[in-house]
């Protein structure tokens, strides 16, 4: 079992071979994957040391005190928190071995083509279809949409139907895509603000060869719940200051511009305040039972929390600034790699936070999840179950 | 700010709950709060007995030299949820915390461990609906003895004493034989309220009431959230439970869309509540320099949710909700109560609104 001190030990280590302030920060990033200290809770081999995950945070603070380079989680935030897990958990040793490490290294970015103009809350209705042929090569045909970082990923983690005579959770199957064939293409997706944050991926005669499928043919459902959980495990489980959310920028709007103030705005923005002091601590408190490892189902409810405020403190922003939010800063179509909702002002926050009860499972499938997983509460009555996909009707 | 709030339970907390909870099944069940509220006597003293003297919980927040458990405002709050989930018509929250509060603050002598072993009850005469800092009611002190009348007084028919503020600044200690207590017809069964006639009562200056009254009113306020979360989480529990049982249209109404978005909405409202009332009780528990503000969030977050529970399970358990033999009432009145007693939201937002630095217009 490796330890505190053990891991403490072992940064040391690492910090003293390679100094951060001499060493080339992708060279480094490669060196910390070697010594286990990327991700401690992985096996030996694959960046980890199959140590306690809470034992993270050690190795972090000690790298950050250094000035260690991080590997900007959010930028390759969808092959950390969503690719690396089904990797590791569906993965033959040889993908884990390929993948994993310029993964982590933010050498090779990743996207997820799940999404389909016709299959939004509903994933299992997809209809990208990948037929095998005698060679046992996959090739793939189909349209996929809402795809984050598509046009800078190299690879993607991709569902598509292999069965249409099964039923439509049955028939599907995982793989990972090439992002750079030639039979894939990356179109952006302009959006409410403007911006072109997402793509749309069209799909033509891709070839996949087998050895690049995660599970069993079939079992792609199951495959993608494991990216699903720890989508929404990513999107809850940040650790805020006080005011470190959208109420933020609201609140110091207000302490700054006494002009602007109305007693209808304070009362709501108090309102607004104690509810985001509230999901904060929620979140510290999430945080502190994973820490203890008794994690609670709190983290299905703080994507929902937060969605709503986002929205809600945004919109209020907007009214507060009056003349001024009848203005917006910039429409010009951009292809950001990281969703700002810092940099930017008050009406791109409103119209991009309505994105949040959307994105990664909307609000009234969320509720559902609770209602019926936390809760226990009797599932919708369902006429697809048992249908062959083919037969649905579209 | 300060360090980070311990928001989990301790095992020892939970084993504090589990043994709380275990004697309220025993001996606070619903038809026998409901039985006990229409009586002359609404209050459970036999329980209360089994509370303070079988288990010492009267004396959490005293010190063992002065004949308390030397507990913190955790182990409290824990305490205080049971007893909201239970509703249970006992002089815990006013006794156990708000009238030790105030005496902790000054020269108690033997009345704090009179409270601490429950050998006697205290009250503080201040009306229920006050926040801290806010301008209470005194009575006259003149020639040595007191006089006045205190309305909105919570569990003073069961008080062997009374804390009295007196217009000469001083907080005294009324023994509740020389005044006149009279019930008043109250919203909440469980917790009523009593008005307090002073015609030349003796009473023994214990200091000053304003730090004294603060003290006990803003430890009253915080630890009132857990009580509001173990009564948000009855309502919400007991609901879940009923709606996957009873059927219309022949399927479990628990399972049609709009009503089970309601719950995990609920849900969701309870889960953070839970944080915020934690986190007030690990300020107070730590004197955290942030305790105020823990306190006013805590507060202003806690009413609207509990009356929102108890509301929804009403509404939700259909007629049957309406009627006086389910206990759904009660939990309604207690969390309607509760979200004015020591202070509404809306008084502790505007607490708060100086506190954090967002002023009014």
């Amino acid at each position: 079992m490796t330890d505190a001190a053990e891991l403490r030990r072992r940064t040391a280590e690492l910090l003293a071979a390679f100094p951060p302030a001499t060493t080339d920060r992708v060279d480094f990033l490669r060196a910390r994957f070697d010594a286990g200290l990327a991700w401690v809770h992985y096996p030996e081999g694959l960046g980890g040391l199959g140590a306690p995950r809470s034992l993270q945070a050690v190795v972090d603070a000690d790298l950050e005190a250094e000035g260690a380079p991080d590997n900007d989680p959010r930028r390759i935030g969808i092959g950390l928190g969503m690719a690396a897990p089904t990797i590791l958990a569906y993965g033959t040793e040889e993908q884990k071995r390929r993948y994993l490490r310029p993964l982590w290294t933010g050498e090779e970015v990743w996207c997820q083509l799940f999404s389909e103009p016709g299959a939004g809350s509903d994933l299992a209705a997809l209809g990208t279809r990948a037929v095998r042929e005698s060679g046992g090569e996959w090739v793939v045909n189909g349209q996929k949409v809402w795809t984050s970082s598509a046009h800078i990923a190299r690879w993607a983690i991709l569902i598509a139907r292999t069965d249409p005579d099964a039923p439509k959770h049955r028939g599907i199957t995982y793989f990972i895509c090439d992002m750079t064939d030639p039979g894939v293409e990356v179109r952006p997706l302009r959006q409410v603000t403007g911006e072109a944050e997402f793509n749309e991926v069209f799909i033509t005669d891709v070839r996949i060869p087998d050895s690049r499928r995660l599970g069993e043919i079939g079992d792609g459902w199951k495959v993608a719940q494991t990216t699903l959980n720890n989508e929404r495990v990513a999107i809850g489980g940040m650790r805020l200051p006080r005011e470190g959310g959208m109420i933020g920028p609201v609140s110091k709007t207000w302490r700054e511009r006494p002009e602007l103030r109305t007693h209808d705005l304070h009362q709501r923005l108090l309102q607004l305040w104690v509810e985001a002091e509230a999901a904060r601590l929620t979140a510290e408190r999430l945080r502190q039972q994973l820490v203890a490892g008794q994690p609670g189902p709190e983290g299905a409810g703080m994507k929902l929390a937060f969605a709503r405020l986002n929205q809600e403190i945004s919109g209020l922003e907007v009214e507060l600034r009056g003349e001024e939010g009848l203005l917006y800063d910039d429409w010009t179509m951009r292809r950001p790699e990281l969703v700002d909702f810092v940099g930017r002002d008050a009406g791109y926050r409103y119209l991009r936070s309505k994105g949040n009860s959307i994105e990664g499972g909307t609000t009234e499938v969320l509720l559902n999840i609770v209602a019926e997983r936390v809760l226990g509460l009797p599932s919708e009555p369902r006429t697809d179950k048992d249908v062959a996909w083919k037969d649905l009707a579209r | 700010m300060s360090a980070q709030p311990d928001l989990l339970y301790s095992e020892e907390e939970e084993a504090l709950r589990a043994a709380v909870r275990d004697l309220l099944a025993d001996h606070c069940d619903a038809a026998g709060v409901i039985a006990r509220v229409e009586s002359d006597a609404p209050h459970d003293r036999e329980l209360w007995k089994l509370l303070a003297d079988g288990m010492g919980l009267a004396g959490l927040l005293v010190p063992e030299e002065q004949g308390g458990q030397g507990a913190t405002h955790r182990e409290v709050a824990v305490v205080l949820e049971e007893l909201g989930r239970a509703v249970a018509p006992v002089p815990f929250l006013t006794s156990a915390v708000v009238a030790t509060e105030a005496l902790l603050a000054g020269e108690a002598g033997d009345l704090l461990g009179d409270l601490a072993s429950g050998r006697k009850i205290g009250t503080l005469a201040v009306a229920l609906n006050l926040p801290a800092g806010s301008a209470y009611k005194v009575v006259r002190h003149e020639g040595g003895a007191l006089h006045g009348e205190l309305t909105g007084i919570a569990d003073a028919a069961v008080a062997d004493v009374l804390l009295v503020p007196a217009d000469d600044g001083g907080l005294y200690a009324v023994d509740a034989s020389a005044a006149t207590v009279t019930p008043q017809v109250s919203l909440d069964l469980t917790r009523p309220l009593a008005k307090v006639v002073l015609d030349g009562a003796p009473g023994r200056l214990l200091g000053d009431a304003e730090p004294a009254v603060r003290r006990a009113l803003r430890a009253g306020a915080a630890l009132l959230a857990s009580e509001q979360l173990g009564l948000a989480e009855w309502t919400l529990t007991e609901t879940v439970r009923y709606l996957k049982e009873r059927k219309q249209f022949n399927r479990p109404v628990g399972g049609f869309q709009a009503l089970k978005h309601r719950l995990a909405q609920l849900w969701l409202e309870v889960v953070n509540l839970r944080a915020a009332a934690r986190n007030a009780a690990d300020a107070l528990a730590t004197g955290s320099d942030d305790a105020d503000v823990a306190v006013a969030v805590a507060q202003a977050f806690a009413a609207p949710v509990a009356v929102h529970a108890a509301e929804e399970a009403l509404q939700l358990h259909g007629g049957i909700g309406m009627t006086w033999e389910h206990p759904v009432h009660l939990y309604l009145k207690r969390a309607k109560a509760d979200s004015i007693a020591y202070g509404t939201a809306g008084a502790h937002r505007a607490a708060l609104a100086e506190l954090v630095d967002l002023p009014s217009p």
